[in-house]
């Protein structure tokens, strides 16, 4: 497969379990042990050391320490990335945590864990943000709010690449990456996706593109 | 590779030690249990109290430090953190010189206190200090994180790290002259025994506790100890990999 990401937008990277999101999510942060190929992150090779201060990566997992609160967690990360003291405060306001700091993550709900995952992820104010299924188990009300977050940061420059198997978060994002069985289906914006198959709902562009068979691009 | 990081790891470690009272009280109450055990068990035969009790305060925060890494570790690299930290601006020496300070550090206490049970209530001697006995304990204790930190890559669960004790510990505890002078043993043990760390570590502790004046020996002793820490330390910073399948 073959793909770009604009600088300073929100890019969704969409489809079922198991076709290859994380994967290669993985590849872009530089994690992944790749068979072959070249994958460029903000004109360096991926995995580069000099990359390690620009991208901010979220795990789907929350990879948090679950036996310290989530002040000390933030305080952790925030040093060895760099970032100024205050920059935990700012982080727990993003995702929603305040008031939350002193409790231990472990007796955290899922969704809180996985936004002090992201809060993590944000701390050292990263050029690119990759977010591997940022809103999962969250509420309608919190996910709609990361939404407005994530078009906030791209406003200022951000670029985010954020994987997830809901469609309907499919129509929040400036362009869509579809992939299925570790290929790339479509890589279009949702305006594009409506026009090409005919179907206003992105979910029911997706199916049709994949009874399709319809090659990249 | 910086002091920042460094620390700010190990202060990490010792946070989450922190938030763990029960480990701590164990740390620091099972040698001490063990070693009133010992004392009680030898009751007809103090000379022999004598002989195994100052090397045991040497000896035990080797095993519990190489557990308690193993395991540390492990979690690290199971929940994904490890992962995370390295897609940071963290050396792997910044995470290995954290978790040597910490452990290091919890060492420096566990050491204290049992040596202060065995040397101040227990009535063992040490004819060149205490200090020495519980600067070996810190170096070992430093040697045990090292070997645990190297053997973790080698475990994909709890049980099995939790297995290595056993299997890496016990042999070298049998083998370094603890229980059974070296000399005594098959001559294939004893020629076994010089290549593994604890004998060195064991020897080490004999030279403090003996009356003898203390030569270069165990100096040669305390070389090979650190000698082995840092090559496991390379070692296991060569299974912290930046990329993985």
């Amino acid at each position: 497969m073959s793909l770009g990401v604009a600088q300073g937008s929100v890019t969704g990277l969409l489809g079922p379990s198991g076709c290859g999101k994380t994967t290669l999510m993985r590849a872009i942060v530089g994690v992944q042990l790749i068979a072959g190929g070249e994958v460029q992150v903000l004109g360096l090779p991926a995995g580069d050391p000099r990359l390690r201060h620009r991208v901010g990566y979220m795990t789907q997992a929350p990879s948090v320490y679950a036996d310290l609160s989530v002040e000390e967690n933030l305080r952790y990360f925030a040093s060895v990335a760099g970032a100024p003291r205050g920059r935990v405060a700012e982080v727990a306001r993003v995702v929603g945590l305040v008031g939350r700091e002193r409790q231990v993550v472990g007796s955290l709900s899922g969704g809180e864990r996985s936004r002090v995952s992201l809060a993590t992820a944000l701390l050292g104010r990263p050029e690119l943000l990759i977010l591997d299924e940022p809103t999962v188990g969250l509420d309608p009300v919190l996910r709609t709010e990361l939404w407005r977050t994530f078009h906030e940061l791209a406003d200022g420059g951000t670029t985010l690449l954020i994987s997830s198997h809901v469609m309907d978060e499919a129509g929040e994002c400036d362009k869509l990456l579809l992939m299925r069985d570790g290929g790339l289906l479509a890589d279009a914006t949702p305006a594009q996706l409506r026009g090409r198959t005919g179907e206003q709902d992105l979910g029911r562009a997706f199916l049709a593109l994949i009874e399709a068979g319809e090659p990249q691009r | 590779m910086s002091a920042r990081v460094t620390f700010a790891t190990a202060q990490r470690v010792l946070w989450q030690v922190r938030r763990d009272p029960r480990t701590i009280a164990l740390l620091l109450a099972v040698p001490c249990v063990l070693l009133l055990l010992m004392r009680y068990v030898f009751d007809g035969k103090p000379q022999s109290f004598q002989h195994i009790g100052p090397p045991l305060c040497g000896l035990f925060p080797f095993i519990v430090m190489f557990l308690v890494t193993s395991i540390t570790m492990l979690r690290e690299r199971t929940t994904g953190t490890l992962e995370r930290l390295m897609t940071m601006p963290l050396a792997k020496l910044d995470l290995l010189g954290g978790y040597g300070i910490a452990f290091g550090l919890i060492a420096a206490v566990q050491a204290a206190v049992v040596c202060t049970l065995g040397f101040l209530a227990l009535g063992l001697h040490a004819p060149h200090g205490v200090w020495l006995i519980a600067l070996l304990a810190i170096g070992n204790a430093v040697l045990g994180m090292a070997l645990g930190l190297f053997v973790s890559a080698f475990a994909t669960t709890e049980f099995q790290a939790v297995q290595f004790m056993p299997a890496i510990v016990f042999p070298q505890l049998l083998l370094c002259g603890l229980f059974v002078a070296r000399q005594l043993m098959a001559p294939v043990l004893y020629d076994l025994s010089w290549a593994l760390p604890l004998t060195y570590a064991y020897d080490a502790l004999q030279r403090a506790t003996a009356p003898a004046p203390l030569t270069g020996a165990l100096l040669r002793d305390a070389a090979v100890i650190v000698a082995v820490t840092l090559a496991s330390l390379a070692l296991g910073a060569l299974t912290l990999r930046r990329r993985t399948p």
